[in-house]
């Protein structure tokens, strides 16, 4: 089934992608959002108190700001289809996006929200005992290593945050990071060594993960001698970063090294917009793009950003349609077939 | 129970799931995995759009130590198909639905 063309569909449901649904809506742009089959919600969805996500001075549970957030693009307006993007267009005036059922949807603005995921150790072990004993999901799994000696790997906020909510099921927690001191928040470190059970293996990284049937133990490698001893665990919780989720995009829109896409690109000299693409129409925001902060707020203000964009760009293409400010081309030609009477703006594709 | 998935028990699991002659999609889940509910809709469907072929029961985790403990499930959601009796696939996360149909085309067929 193909969809008359909307102005604007939004893919992923994260903070950025529930923010952008709610200023598009409110700009009366009908958004549709492509929420993800199993992944609606993003990474908050794993979690339990979010603490400074402004406007909560008690906190509040991950799902609950993010059922709050979707609650709030509903109510304006937004279109939520719990589906994934299998397939993309993006070039031309008209891009188009194929879902897991197979419907085809278009639009004349897309918004990329589909955030991140996590990342591996890329160790041996570890793919093979995935489910018996390495998790990536501390609030679904810690339940199953009550009074055992478990281990989680990383030294950002997320690492902390899991070993500490961990140490309510497991005897010891030893958090594994590769330098000598925690990159968390100073709040968050604070409790970590603060708690009886936690341990701390520093200078270290996770080299192999042992065990026939489940989890049985680590090898660790000294980052600075590279000395290597064994620790014994029977789990083993990986947090230690996440990548861009750019599978669906990389060969349309320009990445960084590390694959963040790029935005702020492609406008005319004196614009601000800042979460446009190489491709005229299409945005992005949230962690798919920041490389820097990765928090839910400033995703949630990408997300505004975005449709905000959007909208002047729609606004533009329908007032003036020759006007180059978003031709986006790199050679700012804008060529095309007339269709409707109105020029067609030439998609920067490859 | 849903309204095409079934649930089971340690005390039924051998009636419901290993004496069952068609194959069995066991979905092992917790009140508290939020992959797991994102998940349950996704293996409705499969049930109710496959009933011919697999059934698909769901299995408290947090009630049922002893078949979890059993199969060795330390993480959820963990899904595993049982033919004649025999655990035959695992699958471990919430997989999204292209890909869990592609990993079930076999036992769908």
């Amino acid at each position: 089934m193909t969809s008359d063309v909307r102005d604007v569909i939004i893919i992923g449901s994260g903070p950025a992608g529930y923010t952008a649904a709610v200023y598009a809506a409110r700009a009366n742009l009908s958004p549709l959002v492509l929420e993800g089959s199993v992944t609606a919600g993003g990474a908050l969805m794993n979690t339990t108190e979010v603490e400074n996500f402004p406007g909560f001075r008690d906190g509040i549970m991950g799902p609950a700001l993010m059922e709050e957030m979707r609650a709030q693009a509903t109510r304006f307006g937004a279109e939520l289809v719990t589906d994934d993007v299998t397939a993309v267009s993006l070039s031309g005036e008209v891009k188009t996006l194929t879902d897991g059922e197979g419907n085809v949807h278009r639009a004349r603005a897309v918004i990329l929200a589909m955030g991140s995921a996590y990342r591996e150790l890329g160790v041996p072990g570890e793919k093979r005992l995935s489910g018996h004993g390495v998790s990536w999901c501390a609030t679904c799994d810690g339940f199953f290593f009550r009074d055992q000696d478990i281990a989680v790997v990383g030294g950002g906020d997320s690492a902390v945050e899991e070993a500490t909510f961990l140490t309510k099921f497991a005897r010891t927690v030893t958090i594994i990071h590769r330098r000598d001191e925690l990159r968390a928040s100073k709040i968050m470190a604070a409790r970590a060594h603060g708690n009886d059970k936690i341990r701390f293996a520093w200078n270290s990284s996770v080299s192999a993960i042992h065990g026939d049937s489940k989890v049985s133990g680590v090898t660790l490698e000294d980052t600075e001698t590279g000395e290597t001893r064994e620790l014994a665990v029977t789990g083993l919780f990986v947090a230690i970063g996440h990548d861009p989720r750019n599978e669906l995009v990389r060969e349309l829109v320009d990445l960084d090294p590390e694959g963040y896409v790029v935005t702020g690109t492609a406008v005319a000299p004196g614009s601000h917009a800042a979460t446009t693409t190489r491709l005229p129409g299409v945005f992005a925001c949230g962690d798919l793009v920041d490389h820097t902060y990765r928090q839910a707020i400033t995703a949630a203000g990408s997300g505004c950003q975005a449709a905000l964009d959007a909208e002047r760009f729609l606004t533009v293409l329908g007032d003036s349609p020759s006007d180059p400010e978003y031709a986006g081309h790199p050679d700012g030609a804008s060529e095309g077939t007339v269709l409707d009477g109105r020029p067609t703006l030439a998609g920067a594709s490859r | 129970m849903g309204i095409h998935t079934k649930d089971t028990t340690d005390a039924t699991f051998d009636a419901d799931v290993l004496k069952n002659d068609k194959p069995v999609l066991v979905d092992f889940w917790a009140d508290w995995c939020g992959p797991c509910k994102a998940v349950a809709p996704v293996l409705e469907e499969i049930a109710g759009a496959h009933a011919d072929k697999i059934e698909v029961y769901k299995l408290d985790t947090d009630a049922n130590p002893g078949i979890t403990t059993k199969y060795g499930v330390t993480s959820i959601p963990t899904m595993n198909v049982y033919v004649n009796g025999e655990v035959v696939k695992t699958l471990v996360g919430a997989l999204p639905k292209p890909k869990l149909l592609r990993e079930l085309e076999d036992y769908l067929a």
